[in-house]
């Protein structure tokens, strides 16, 4: 059973990963549409950290969390390297934590 | 214009070694999370290696001990269906030849897609998606392994901090395209969307229901075309980018302002 799940996660996937690529290829896209893909991965990445930041299970996830983020975002925004935003991030939300902000 | 991280491949390796140490230490909560749920260790390195997405497999963990092994399946792959978008999006930036596309489409993770986007089309960009995907695939495996000897010993990643530096790399990456400003409008968009859906939706789905922002600048451009009085269907969809009236500086600078308070 247990392998069977897996199985399915990994092929199912790899599937997804895999058809986005190879139907590239094979799509005539017209001109408007190619320069909607990375418009649409745009979207979906700050989606995804938006929700990665804010939520966690479908709640809200704290402050510490947001916070951080915020942090490194306003790093992020001043052009300081990626390593320390991702770094001071981190470091302000261990910090908060560390003293009981949840 | 496009990467605020004008740096060159040992500074995307320095960049991506920064996200795949973090990796390795969720990979280890991972591991041990396994275990501690009854999985076999087998099972938790199978999933590393095999199924590489790790909220699915933190999903699939909690649901399989729930026993719910259909759920684990459908809510995984529902959470995964944004890899077919990025793939699009990537297309042939993995490689000319098809053992390329075939491999590097195993890799492809939010954050390797984040930083091969980053970069300026051509070989660059490439690189950067082969050093994210190769680095922090080896990290995941290696911090999965870790976790799985290391068991309860494997602190909290969120005492860490961890789960604040994903989302903080992922939005330092995607900063520099929303200089753009349709890109923009589109990335905000969809995140308010997302944050919105996600008490309502099942995991996964809010993320791909950012794609429907992409019709934003469609809606901004017919709007602003009606505003200049040309008349209706003189302006087909899409044209936004080029003939959209251009905001006010001020508006332009609250749009920025927003995109700070949207990503976190």
């Amino acid at each position: 059973m247990l392998i069977a799940v897996i199985l399915a996660l990994a092929v199912g996937t790899y599937g997804f990963r895999v058809t986005g690529v190879l139907l590239r290829d094979r799509l005539e896209l017209p001109e408007w549409s190619r320069q909607l893909l990375p418009v649409g991965a745009a979207a979906l990445l700050a989606a995804l950290a938006a929700t990665a930041a804010l939520t966690e299970a479908g709640g809200f996830a704290g402050y510490a969390r947001p916070a951080g983020v915020l942090v490194g975002l306003a790093l992020a925004w001043r052009r300081a390297p990626f390593v320390l935003v991702v770094v001071a991030a981190a470091g302000t939300t261990a910090l908060l934590r560390l003293l009981g902000v949840a | 214009m496009r990467t605020a991280y004008r740096t060159g491949d040992r500074g995307v390796l320095r960049d991506v070694a920064a996200i795949g140490a973090a990796m390795v230490a969720v990979g280890a909560s991972f591991g041990a999370v396994a275990v501690a749920a009854g999985l076999p260790a087998w099972a938790a390195l199978a999933m590393s290696v095999f199924l590489y997405a790790g909220g699915a497999q933190f999903m699939a963990v909690g649901l399989v001990a729930a026993g719910s092994p259909l759920a684990a399946v459908l809510a995984g792959l529902l959470l995964n269906a944004r890899h077919l978008p990025f793939g699009l999006a990537l297309g042939g930036t993995l490689g000319q030849r098809r053992w390329q596309r075939l491999l590097g489409s195993h890799l492809m993770t939010d954050e390797a897609t984040a930083f091969a986007l980053a970069r300026p089309a051509g070989p660059g960009r490439r690189r950067a998606f082969w050093l994210a995907g190769t680095l922090l695939f080896l990290a995941w495996n290696a911090g999965t392994l870790l976790g799985v000897l290391a068991g309860g010993a494997v602190g909290d990643p969120g005492a860490l901090g961890l789960d604040a530096a994903f989302p903080a790399g992922l939005a330092a990456l995607l900063l520099p395209s929303l200089r753009d400003r349709d890109t923009r409008r589109v990335a905000l968009a969809g995140a308010g969307l997302a944050v919105l859906a996600t008490p309502l939706l099942p995991a996964g789905m809010p993320v791909l229901l950012a794609l429907a922002a992409v019709v934003v600048p469609a809606l901004r451009g017919r709007r602003a075309a009606g505003a200049d009085s040309v008349p209706d269907g003189t302006a087909p969809a899409g044209s936004g980018k080029k003939d959209g009236v251009a905001p006010s500086g001020a508006d332009d600078a609250g749009q920025v302002v927003r995109a700070g308070e949207a990503s976190c």
